[in-house]
């Protein structure tokens, strides 16, 4: 089948255009579904991407890496546009927004959904720089749209701490492409992946050794690794549900991605510093850090910002350890923990709103009140958790047991972790639950559709992974070093 | 590079890391602030000695922005904060001067260590361009955790920002500069309009902890 234009470009522009229409609409009620319309485009067009695959420019490239992260993300996005409509219907009828505010939400819902495809797709890595800023500060911008002093709180936070992590990452990048110009020649050349990649052997590995730490503390800010993680809990509270769906489901996952493209370039180099120990450090630091504040938390969205950290802790311990099996399970637990996650936000954000309140100890007896938004979450938190048979317990059990069988002494550390989190997490759904009904019982008017597919993609995966995705997943893993 | 026109640069750079040390010291806004539009304006002729000794016209408008916008106008613009907040007669350091500079002056030795070694294979002019690159970023950081108020905060970030400027500029025919620069003047612009509309006064740490667990909606 031939396509007679060139899909990356559609991924790029249906959201930009949008976000200018949708600046420009005054309908809310319209742009709203509109919104779900044009994330629908952007999924089909990122589908394009496995029937023709573009070649790579110095911009822009699709490779067997990417393309996947492109796919979750346009699939993610959609999803949480149909979850979001159901959404700001509740917002709007208790005047938490305003038409005005709303035009603005949706307009940034895809200007993020631009920096954010634009940074999966560079082929430069000051592009890629450039578009992780862009889709940070609108997710800034939606954080604070509350307005409330908390929610501004979280977004100066959120603002300070991302714009040291990006001013860290940018002098990073700075670093290699010093340490390309002598092999490459000055020029967009030496910034370019495709050129980087193929020519990384000679490139100075001491250079890359301190390049690599500044990419890592700088994007590692964006990915909530602890000890640089203070903004995220705040970031997720206070925002509106979608957004901290996207930023949980796909935010972390494009920083996260950057790092590992820059670990690639380490790995190809071969005389640098293994960047694996560095990884498994703030990895585990994360994932202990996590598990234990789980129990401290009392706002439900809180809640699950931690766990997001705990699983992006597990996500750079998988990828620190390296290897065919651990990288394979790494990738399986970034696009599992982004589904499941944003499934968990979507139901959340229901029951928060049913309920009035994200105090845990003011919602209780959900099973009860509003049965399907409960089992909802509890077969979200039961995935979360790494039970079986979701596919997070597969990722989790691929990474223990290849830890156990190469470095024993690291696999106590993350077990004792994962169990810690374990407890919390159904320590704290109990009581939100079951038990005494607690708070509103009005009706909630969710749709169902978003978190049902989410959920049922994540079980079906843990039963049963197709076949041309595992050689997808052990194909790129091999890539990965 | 060779002869004067890496002394010049080299001297300009070397400037812009004293200038950051000038503003590490200052304790009232409006010193502050002024000291602030010297390290703009020290940034520009660094920049626009590296467009005419590169031969590189574009660096030309990085210096542009640097001279208009971060010496001017955002000058202007955080005065009037400042006047408007009525923040002009505090004091701003967390820390004292004295441990701020000690701090400061190690961290200058770190650069410089760090870097030097690293770079043992790269050309002169861009190691000593990146390890001071890196002093002022670090001094820029520690600025951003020795400060109490949005607004020093702010001045930290946009120093290390210059730093980052810095780097670039010096990092021979490095493409994207002026896109990174213009990103990196909307992303302040977005900081100071941010301060002004929603009039933050202190960054939001107390040592208050009541007052901490009720900003982070966690009391039981």
């Amino acid at each position: 089948m031939s396509v007679p234009f060139n899909p990356v470009n559609l991924v790029l522009l249906i959201p930009l255009f949008a976000a200018g229409a949708f600046a420009l609409l005054p309908n809310y009620r319209w742009s709203a579904r509109l919104n779900v319309v044009t994330s629908a485009l952007t999924f089909g067009a990122a589908l394009l991407l496995f029937v023709k695959r573009p070649g790579s420019t110095l911009l822009l490239q699709i490779d067997d890496l990417n393309i996947v992260f492109v796919v979750l993300n346009t699939f993610v996005a959609f999803t949480t546009s149909v979850f979001s409509a159901s959404y700001i219907a509740h917002e709007i009828e208790i005047g938490r927004l305003t038409p005005v505010y709303l035009r603005f939400y949706h307009a940034m819902f895809q200007f993020m959904m631009f920096g954010m495809n634009l940074a999966l797709v560079a082929n430069n890595i000051g592009l890629m720089w450039v578009a992780i800023e862009l889709a940070t500060l609108t997710t800034i911008l939606m954080v604070g749209i509350y307005r409330t002093h908390e929610a501004l709180e979280a977004a100066w936070k959120y603002f300070i701490l991302g714009s040291v992590g990006i001013a860290l990452a940018l002098f990073g990048t700075i670093l290699v492409y010093m340490a390309a110009r002598p092999v490459i020649g000055a020029g967009l050349g030496a910034m370019a992946w495709t050129e980087l990649m193929h020519r990384v052997a000679g490139f100075d590995p001491a250079m890359l050794n301190l390049a690599f730490v500044f990419l890592l503390l700088g994007y590692g800010t964006k990915v909530g690794l602890v000890p640089l993680h203070a903004w995220l809990p705040d970031a997720h509270a206070e925002g509106p549900t979608p957004i901290s769906a996207v930023l949980s489901g796909l935010l972390l996952n494009v920083a996260l991605y950057a790092v590992l493209r820059f670990k690639m370039l380490l790995a190809a180099n071969g005389h640098t510093f293994a960047p694996g120990p560095l990884m498994i450090a703030l990895g585990l630091l994360s994932l202990l850090f996590a598990a234990f504040m789980l129990y401290r938390r009392h706002d439900i969205k809180r809640l699950f910002a931690y766990s997001s950290i705990e699983h992006m802790g597990i996500i750079a311990f998988a990828f620190g350890m390296g290897g065919p099996l651990a990288n394979f399970a790494g990738l399986l637990h970034m696009t599992m923990h982004s589904l499941t996650k944003s499934a968990i936000f979507f139901s959340v954000g229901h029951v928060a709103q049913v309920k009035g309140t994200q105090k845990m100890t003011e919602i209780g007896g959900l099973s009860v009140t509003h049965p399907v938004l409960a089992w909802a979450l509890v077969i979200g938190v039961a995935a979360i958790a790494g039970l079986p048979p979701s596919g997070i317990f597969m990722s989790e059990f691929l990474v223990v047991s290849s830890t156990f069988a190469r470095a024993p002494l690291l696999a106590i550390p993350l077990v004792l972790g994962l169990l810690i989190a374990i407890g919390a997490l159904f320590l704290k759904l109990g009581g939100v639950v079951f038990g005494e009904p607690r708070g509103s019982i009005a009706p909630d008017r969710a749709s169902y559709l978003p978190f049902v597919a989410h959920l049922s993609i994540v079980l079906i995966a843990g039963l049963y992974l197709p076949g041309p995705i595992v050689a997808w997943f052990r194909n790129v893993a091999s890539l990965l070093g | 590079m060779h002869g004067f026109d890496f002394d010049v640069a080299h001297l300009l750079a070397g400037g812009l890391v004293l200038v950051s040390f000038l503003m590490l010291y200052q304790d009232r806004m409006y010193a502050l602030i002024n000291v602030f539009a010297l390290h703009a304006v020290v940034l520009t002729l660094s920049v626009g000695w590296q467009a005419y000794v590169q031969d590189a016209p574009h660096l030309y408008i990085t210096a542009a922005i640097a001279l208009i916008f971060k010496a001017m106008v955002i000058p202007a613009a955080l005065r009037r904060i400042v006047e408007r907040l009525n923040i002009h007669r505090e004091i701003d350091t967390v820390v004292g001067i004295g441990l701020t500079m000690l701090a400061g002056i190690c961290l200058v030795a770190l650069s410089v260590v760090v870097m030097m070694r690293v770079t043992a294979a790269a050309d002169p002019y861009a190691r000593e361009d990146l390890a001071f690159a890196l002093s002022i970023v670090l001094l820029g950081l520690l600025m951003m955790v020795s400060r109490r108020n949005a607004v020093g905060q702010v001045i930290g970030f946009m120093s290390l920002e210059n730093g980052l400027v810095l780097a670039a500029t010096g990092a021979k025919g490095m493409p994207l500069v002026v896109e990174f620069s213009i990103a990196f003047s909307v992303l302040i612009a977005f900081i100071v309009i941010g301060i002004f509309l929603f009039r933050i006064r202190e960054r939001f740490d107390s040592i208050e902890l009541q007052a901490l667990d009720r900003f982070r909606g966690e009391r039981r």
